[in-house]
């Protein structure tokens, strides 16, 4: 069977690695591609980094932690933030990245869904979703969660999906970094709209959390980060733990 | 002194490729090159053909390069061992069902057809790591093996991504299989070719000793 993938996701700022609470307050966490090849070490299926105040002239220590995390880490490399264009995604992938991730430039022009699909591949782009709860949905969030764009975040994920997405990245901004378990709700929606994968993203707090989120959520893999970092949680200690509980996780290559 | 080519016709993840064919490269290996001159082809001793993308796309790419005609001398007449992965490998194939019907290179007999899922719902593409069944022990096959220490109690898994499966005619040539639904076609193999289906550049420990068993067949 298709085992459940656990992925560390390291947020990039200027080649360090950071992480914040609910968006903000961000403090230092270390050098990522040294953080990368722990995790690929460690069992992680898959890497991901988010270079979250990607601004065009900060892209050249992105692009260089990319590809010296690729020299060392065999395993799926998925890169996010800041991507505005084809070229964007082309830099990404030259420099090793395997997926790119894009949240705000999907939002601001859905055809680069299907341009770039069509290009790389469906399995090479990820739609990212911030989504922030409105009494009884979900609003899609671009800019790092800085605007609310209006638009119901089951159906963009939908509309993601039919323009060619070959995964999403749905992140609960409310359960982002408060270590209170994912948006349990929101994941089980989004995963039975879509026929492709779901990744579930923001709130894991312990063990039973990453359960959950497959169990109850449905998400074909779990992402967490600043449990990974601070070294509460590792990825062998989830993997032991799931396997406990009859989730198939790949534990042969460690 | 063996000289590996990766071929880069357009399409792929040729860098993730070739970090890993760096990575396990003794002393044995002269150079690793990636690309797509008719030159390199006849010099090297090693193919990889990567592939990400579509079926005909891929196709296209190769033909564009004008590398259709040299690449089946050197692997079908000259026998020198190639290595398809991913739509590198399902381009082997005689035909292939991606966004239309194409003819493929018909290397291989069959058909690259959409995964079926059947009635379970499962996600498609097929990503992530799934187990391996080692159906057939070719020479090869003992020699990787031996280098994982593989015992009958060990699971072994390869990270896959696609939504269309290469259904092969002749069983003799499915090496390793998998399941995602049904059954999928995750190495075939005859003579000097050989197709993988997972992405051994990013199946971690296991891929990478796929890839030195491969970079070390002998001419």
């Amino acid at each position: 069977m298709l085992k459940v993938r656990i992925i560390p996701c390291l947020d990039v700022d200027n080649g360090r690695v950071v992480k914040g609470i609910n968006f903000i307050s961000l403090r230092d966490a270390g050098d990522p591609v040294e953080q990368a090849t722990i995790y690929s070490r460690e069992g992680a299926d898959e890497i991901t980094f988010l270079d979250i105040t990607a601004t065009h002239q900060k892209r050249k220590p992105m692009l260089e932690v990319i590809k010296k995390t690729a020299e060392q880490c065999f395993v799926p490399l998925t890169v996010g933030g800041g991507i505005q264009n084809i070229s964007g995604i082309t830099e990404f992938l030259l420099a090793g990245a395997d997926k790119v991730s894009m949240n705000s430039a999907a939002i601001k022009n859905p055809n680069l869904i299907k341009e770039s699909s069509n290009k790389f591949g469906n399995q090479c782009i990820v739609v990212a979703i911030d989504a922030k709860k409105k009494s009884k949905s979900w609003n899609v969030y671009i800019n790092g969660g800085r605007v609310d764009t209006g638009v119901d975040a089951i159906a963009w994920a939908k509309k993601a999906e039919s323009l060619g997405a070959g995964e999403i990245l749905l992140t609960s901004m409310d359960k982002d970094g408060t270590k209170s378990g994912f948006d349990l709700e929101l994941t089980a929606k989004v995963s039975a709209a879509v026929s492709i994968p779901v990744v579930a993203s923001g709130g894991v707090g312990n063990l039973q959390d990453f359960f959950d989120g497959i169990k109850i959520g449905g998400a074909s893999a779990v992402l967490a980060a600043s449990v990974f970092h601070f070294k509460e949680i590792t990825i062998r200690d989830v993997k032991n733990y799931l396997k406990s509980k009859n989730i198939d996780v790949r534990t042969d290559n460690f | 002194m063996n000289r590996i080519l990766i071929i880069d016709y357009g399409s792929g993840n040729i860098r993730s490729v070739y970090n890993a064919v760096k990575k396990v490269s003794s002393k044995k290996i002269s150079e690793i090159k990636v690309s797509s001159s008719a030159n390199d082809l006849k010099k090297c001793t090693h193919i990889i053909l990567p592939g990400v993308g579509a079926f005909e796309f891929c196709l296209r790419g190769l033909k564009r390069k004008k590398l259709l005609g040299c690449l089946e001398e050197v692997v079908l007449d000259n026998k020198k061992p190639f290595l398809g992965i991913c739509v590198g490998m399902q381009m082997l194939a005689t035909k292939g069902y991606e966004n239309g019907e194409f003819s493929g290179l018909n290397w291989i007999n069959g058909e690259v057809r959409k995964i079926k899922t059947g009635k379970q719902k499962l996600k498609i593409p097929h990503m992530g790591w799934n187990n391996l069944h080692f159906k057939r022990k070719t020479k090869f096959i003992k020699q990787l093996l031996r280098k994982i220490e593989f015992d009958k109690n060990k699971e072994v898994s390869a990270y896959f991504v696609h939504s269309y499966n290469f259904n092969n005619k002749n069983q003799n040539e499915k090496i390793i299989t998998s399941n995602y639904g049904g059954e999928i076609t995750a190495m075939i193999s005859k003579d000097n070719i050989i197709g993988t289906q997972f992405h051994p550049e990013k199946s971690h420990y296991f891929g990478l000793a796929f890839l030195q068993t491969f970079i070390e067949q002998k001419d």
